[in-house]
């Protein structure tokens, strides 16, 4: 069976051409200069620019971390373009004046951009290297109150908003890749529901590296006022380059009273060949604020792609009867790394937190999950469930745990279980003694490993990622 | 009897795994509409004949050939004998945990459906079609939400292989041990539950330690395999005198006439 096995994911690379278009880009490396430039194409405020140059000052004393369970050569940051924009970067009244390149571009990705002919009831803002595009639906969003734009756009319009929570869950010196990014972000996506609003459709950004050597470094900031509702989704994929890209993305989640966030992402950055030559670094920092009582964040992610990621979608608990919810599945194939995992941080009362983590590897890839979880001193009757499960493909590929527990307040709970399993050989064939083809059953197996996250997922995303789970298994058996 | 009723025929096959020989030379020769008896003693080769029938990886075939429906059964994928109508009821079956039992039996059934040419069943349409199956065996249709015999018990999941058994209809059906592991109420629902799937266009191999079986499940041949060849054939008296008298005497006959020949 290893034999069978051991080909398990060579699925081609669908997303991976490069769109033949015009773009306008800053030359490599990072200066004070490089982000003055920046922030002056984007027209941006002075406390903006003010933000960023702290930022960079502060990074500049930081070390690139080393504690996770991956590897690589290590990054040389003035090899990287950190500013590439589709031209012209006049700002778009509507969809007819996108370069239609760019609309191909999508629709080869499945992503339709006209509003009559998009995915029905999702809003999509798109990301295309540095800048965002487009945003759809974008009127009638408006009428509930709904800020639904591109983070440049949002600096524009709505200075105090971004001014007041950018920064307020993921400051500028939390971590060296997020003060990179405080530094030279670009663009990405802001959501504002007002007070008591229920978001009427899923928002859902899409983001494409397109340019060799650039760097994808995305802000998101979410917010949820009280009583609000919404389903953010992200779906990402980048072209085939037999260098490294890194994408450092920030995003942050507020959660006011009684508010709720659901945050889905499935990532299909481009992973690399067989032997681990080029693909993205996923080294993304995501962290939500339940800010306000009985409110709740939920992050589901699904990570197929990417040579590396590294990423920790976590809660801070601060209000009483806060939820916090990681769901996970990730898949690594080939020389893919993964050390990814969640921190669910109780302060409040009655907090809890739940996650369920999936691991899947195969080829000779390495797949970790790393989890904090903490309760902190006034947090009476916190509660956390994890569940970390590991699935191996073969037998040169690894998986490993690593949680960590910190519980400060002796009413807390926190309960944790984890499992390694592999497809055995005799479950093969006894799906085939039913005919049923080892393609279709491992599949099937992993579907069935996976049941509990993609329950999280909207539909859409739901098919999406099952189909996605299958096209990377593909060929990987038989 | 012409050669058109012969399903199956097992020539001098032997098979070895992990190196070490165990079927050394079978003969076997099975007609549709025939139900035929395999018993011997613990590790005498019955459920690797089984598994080299369904197409086991870990079973090496190392001479002879297997003549099924008048083609070489050695040389197709396993899940094509499954296509097939080839269908063996496991000693020890596999535990799938996640998959549910319907999703798996859906699949299975579906999957055979397409190979035929035949129209697949939605999930509803199927649930309808498993619900009426699983009466066959009595079945609580709780079992179809629960994961592929994970947790179920040793007759459960003996049952849960006639019910995969009644979904896909086979027209060679290998019981290995089906009876051991069922109470004695459970013994007669699955023993029914099979006599109902024979039909006169398929035949059934019993592997089976006891008589009692065959007192619901009539066979027309009983066979005793021993050491890795089947050393006697008999009629259905011949496992009444299995019982009586072990499986001892077999051997020595065995031996004396081959010593004579
Ligand atoms: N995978 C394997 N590796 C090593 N030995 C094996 C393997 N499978 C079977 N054998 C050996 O082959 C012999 C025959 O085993 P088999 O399971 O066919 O016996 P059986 O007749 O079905 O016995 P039982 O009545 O106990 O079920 C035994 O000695 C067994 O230990
Ligand atoms: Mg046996």
């Amino acid at each position: 069976m290893s034999a069978m096995l051991e080909t398990l994911v060579n699925q081609p690379y669908k997303h991976g051409f490069v769109t033949p278009i015009e773009e306008d880009v800053i030359p490599k490396g990072l200066s004070e200069g490089v982000i003055r430039v920046i922030s002056k194409k984007k027209n941006e405020p002075e406390w903006m620019l003010e933000f960023r140059l702290n930022a960079y000052r502060h990074w500049l004393t930081m070390h690139e971390p080393c504690w996770a369970n991956v590897r690589y050569p290590k990054i040389d940051f003035q090899e990287i373009i950190y500013y590439a924009a589709p031209k012209p970067k006049k700002k778009l009244s509507s969809m007819d004046e996108v370069d239609p390149e760019l609309l191909r571009t999508f629709e080869k990705l499945g992503v339709p951009l006209h509003e009559q002919k998009a995915l029905a009831g999702v809003a999509v803002d798109i990301v295309f290297d540095s800048v965002s595009v487009t945003t759809t639906y974008k009127k009638k969003l408006a009428e509930l109150g709904i800020v639904f734009c591109s983070f440049s756009e949002a600096v524009q319009e709505h200075p105090e908003l971004v001014k007041k929570y950018l920064g307020s869950v993921v400051p500028p010196t939390d971590n060296f890749f997020a003060s990179l990014n405080s530094a030279v972000f670009t663009d990405g996506s802001f959501c504002y529901i007002p007070k008591g609003t229920k978001c009427p459709m899923d928002l859902s950004t899409y983001f494409r590296i397109n340019t060799q050597d650039s760097g994808q470094f995305e802000r998101t900031l979410i917010i949820a006022e009280e009583g609000a509702s919404v389903s953010y989704l992200e779906g990402c994929t980048a072209p085939k380059f037999d260098t490294n890209q890194l994408h450092a993305a920030v995003v942050e989640l507020i959660a006011l009273d009684n508010a709720e966030i659901k945050y889905s992402t499935v990532q299909n950055w481009y992973a690399g060949d067989e032997n681990g030559v080029g693909g993205i670094y996923n080294f993304v920092t995501k962290r939500g604020l339940c800010k306000g009582v009985n409110s709740k964040i939920s992050w589901t992610q699904v990570e197929t792609g990417s040579a590396i990621t590294w990423k920790y979608p976590s809660c801070v608990l601060l209000g009483d009867n806060s939820i916090g919810e990681f769901y996970s599945v990730a898949l690594t194939n080939h020389m893919q790394q993964a050390d990814t995992g969640t921190k669910m941080t109780h302060i409040g009362k009655n907090t809890r937190s739940r996650i369920i983590s999936k691991g899947i590897s195969a080829g000779r890839a390495n797949n970790s999950y790393r989890g904090q979880v903490k309760i902190g001193p006034r947090a009476q009757n916190a509660r956390n469930y994890s569940q970390c499960d590991s699935m191996l493909l073969g037998s040169s590929c690894s998986a490993n745990t690593f949680p960590y527990i910190d519980v400060q307040n002796n009413t807390g709970k926190v309960e944790h279980e984890a499992s390694t399993s592999k497809i055995g050989e005799d479950q093969l064939f006894y799906f085939a003694q039913r005919g049923i083809g080892a393609e279709a059953a491992v599949s099937m197996i992993i579907n069935g490993f996976c049941k509990d996250v993609f329950n999280q997922l909207p539909m859409e995303f739901a098919v999406e990622a099952t189909k996605l789970l299958g096209l990377k298994l593909e060929g990987s058996v038989g | 009897m012409n050669n058109k009723n012969i399903l199956l025929e097992v020539r001098n096959l032997s098979a070895e795994v992990a190196g070490i020989e165990i079927l050394k030379g079978i003969n076997l020769v099975v007609k549709v509409g025939e139900v035929h008896a395999l018993m011997g003693p613990n590790g005498s080769g019955k459920s690797t004949f089984a598994k080299v029938l369904a197409g086991h990886i870990d079973y090496t075939v190392t001479g002879g050939e297997v003549l099924y429906q008048g083609k070489n059964l050695l040389e197709m994928a396993p899940e094509e004998r499954s296509r097939a109508g080839v269908f063996l009821a496991f000693q020890y079956p596999i535990e799938i945990p996640g998959v549910s039992n319907s999703a798996f039996l859906r699949l299975a059934y579906n999957t055979l459906q397409a190979a035929r040419g035949r129209e697949e069943l939605d999930p509803l349409e199927f649930d309808d079609f498993i619900r009426e199956k699983i009466k066959l065996v009595e079945m609580d249709p709780s079992f179809l939400d629960r994961s592929v015999n994970q947790g179920f018990s040793g007759g459960e999941k003996k049952r849960n292989e006639i019910v995969q058994m009644a979904v896909l209809e086979p027209k060679l059906a290998v019981l290995d041990e089906t009876d051991s592991g069922l109470d004695i109420d459970a013994l007669k629902v699955v023993a029914n539950g099979v006599n109902h799937l024979i039909r006169p266009d398929n035949a059934i191999i019993l592997v089976t330690h006891y008589q009692r079986l065959l007192n619901y499940i009539v066979p027309d041949y009983v066979h005793v395999i021993e050491g890795g060849q089947i050393v006697k054939t008999g009629g259905k008296e011949l496992a009444l005198e299995l019982e009586k008298r072990g499986y001892d005497w077999v051997r020595a006959e065995f031996d004396a006439a081959r010593a004579a020949a």
